[in-house]
């Protein structure tokens, strides 16, 4: 593990450049140019601490967790139930045992919307999410509400891209059985105010799932401030592995909800006349886990605690500045999402350009973007678009990066004229 | 950058600004829809074909300007063609983009200018979505057709 780049006294503040040597993906060229990647709401790259953690557990503990007696096999499940703790630790809840590996943070709300959502959703009654959702928490809600004659219904926001909480407040009713809300917006870096729209909820007696995904890289989270029902989250947007991601339940109702899937791990007995399941998590991890992914996760989170997400936060959010006022001076780019509060995430459209022309130019540049409609539709829909450019800053990215962004985007000009 | 140039030639950036035959068509005898659903690239595909000729064509959507400019360089060079020709034309485009083979059977005159897309994998889909849409239309298929 890499000693963490904060400076030794005063106020934590990030050394970028030390930062950098952490990832050796950074350091490589793309068409001929040093690599500029601004897609991390995508997916982030992986420090050498989580790729070295993964590594030491194929080199050392490489076998099956919760089953053997011998002694790699138990040091593995010590490894994942540790990283489940680091987890638990990282998001402030209060037990381990409301930690959940899931694959991703798509897994996490399928399994809550069919194992928690599904058993109390009877016809004529609601679902409400917001306008500004991820396709992963619009579609298995969707799938749901179908089936059991319920209803979708949506929360609208503004023009900058705020949740509108007097209309939120308006549908919330007796027949809403969950709400279910991004935490920062991938499409427009939104940060909602997920406190207080909790806190609306449960005055109702409306349990909430907070989508986490794109919080997690970049702030502090605390579920138990929250007092969110569910947090779901992915580790590989947070510098950790694809394929792991975690759910937060509170231990009340994950030990009266059902079974996900069926099959090994989450069983205490099998006979062919019926089977015990197991408590809580283990009865929502069916089959081997991703022991590696769980425990690259927590090096993830490790790495990041180290640094202090607070810096992390501050170092972001200078960028977000920076490269706000940096691109919009190019002529014709127009910002979409001017939420009051914003996580480092630039989405913008420029005129006469189509954002897939913009992306390939870029990309002949070095810069990686994400062009497209961010597998959040409705929310394009909303601004009248079909795509928009998306450049999302981590802790590793510098201003430099930012000035290569936007040589990059007057190129395009140059193109396009 | 003179790469970008090679991909975006003048011709595709004119089309793209101005494309033909961009109408929707009251007297179609026959029309498709097309989607990317990887990109959100929508187009709809209008024909009038009479004893096997395209007759007239015209197209509306919205996409990238290879997309754009793809559909209305398309509707150019299938207008007064037959059915046929306009699939033979297809498969050559297709197999210019696509394809390993140098020679080509059926001249491609304008459309020559999407040979840069070749060297964009991901960007063929953009150039091709207007042909797929056609071949639909021509088809009489209802159901819109998605690159994937």
């Amino acid at each position: 593990m890499t000693t963490p780049a904060v400076t030794a006294t005063g106020p934590a503040v990030l050394d970028v450049e030390r930062v950098r040597t952490d990832f050796p993906a950074l350091h490589q060229e793309s068409h001929g140019h040093p690599l500029v990647y601004l897609d991390n709401a995508a997916t982030t790259q992986k420090p050498l601490a989580v790729i070295d953690a993964v590594r030491t557990f194929y080199e050392r503990d490489c076998s099956n967790v919760h089953r053997g007696v011998h002694l790699l096999s138990q040091r593995a499940t010590v490894a994942y139930e540790q990283a489940r703790t680091a987890i638990k630790n990282h998001i402030g809840a209060g037990d381990s045992r409301e930690i959940v590996f899931t694959r991703s943070t798509t897994e996490g709300i399928n399994l809550v919307a069919a194992s928690f959502v599904r058993p109390r959703l009877e016809a004529g009654d609601e679902v409400l999410i917001s306008t500004m959702e991820h396709h992963s928490n619009i579609v298995p809600w969707q799938l749901l509400c179908e089936e059991r004659g319920a209803t979708l219904k949506v929360i609208p926001i503004d023009d900058d891209g705020d949740i509108m909480l007097d209309q939120y407040e308006e549908l919330l009713s007796e027949r809403t059985k969950i709400v279910g809300v991004v935490h920062v917006s991938n499409a427009l870096g939104t940060i909602n105010p997920v406190r207080e729209m909790i806190e609306l909820a449960h005055a109702r007696g409306v349990p909430v799932l907070i989508d986490g995904a794109q919080a997690l890289p970049h702030f502090a989270v605390d579920v138990r401030e929250l007092d969110c029902d569910f947090f779901v989250c992915s580790g590989h947007k947070a510098y950790g592995p694809t394929g792991i991601g975690a759910l937060y339940g509170k231990r009340e109702h994950l030990l009266e909800m059902v079974p996900y899937q069926g099959g090994g791990d989450m069983i205490l007995s099998v006979t062919f006349e019926g089977t015990t399941f197991n408590e809580p998590p283990h009865r929502f991890e069916a089959g081997t886990p991703n022991i590696e992914g769980a425990i690259g996760f927590a090096a993830a989170l490790r790495y990041l605690d180290a640094h202090g997400l607070d810096a992390v936060a501050a170092h972001e959010s200078q960028l977000l500045t920076d490269a706000t006022e940096a691109v919009l001076a190019v002529p014709g780019v127009r910002l979409i999402g001017s939420a009051r509060y914003k996580a480092s995430v630039l989405s913008f459209v420029m005129e006469g350009v189509h954002p897939h022309d913009i992306g390939t130019i870029l990309d002949s540049e070095g810069v990686a973007v994400r062009a497209g409609h961010h597998c959040a539709q409705p929310v394009m829909a909303r601004y009248g678009l079909s795509a928009t450019v998306r450049a999302s800053f981590a802790l590793y990215n510098s201003t430099q990066e930012i000035d290569a962004l936007v040589a990059g985007l007057k190129k395009v000009r140059e193109v396009f004229g | 950058m003179s790469d970008m140039r090679e991909l975006y030639q003048e011709v595709i950036l004119d089309h793209n600004k101005k494309p033909r035959n961009c109408y929707v068509m009251d007297c179609a005898t026959r029309s498709a829809d097309g989607h990317n659903p990887l990109c959100g690239d929508v187009v709809k595909v209008y024909l009038r074909i009479e004893d096997g000729v395209i007759e007239e064509i015209s197209f509306q959507g919205e996409g990238c300007a290879i997309c754009t400019a793809s559909t209305s360089l398309m509707t150019e060079s299938v207008k007064g063609k037959s059915v046929a020709e306009a699939r033979g034309l297809f498969e050559e485009f297709h197999e210019m983009l696509t394809g390993v083979a140098e020679e080509q059977g059926v001249e491609l005159g304008k459309l020559q200018v999407f040979e840069g897309v070749r060297e964009y994998p991901v960007r063929v889909k953009c150039a091709t979505l207007a042909w797929h849409t056609l071949n639909a239309a021509m088809d009489g298929d209802d159901d819109a057709v998605t690159t994937e």
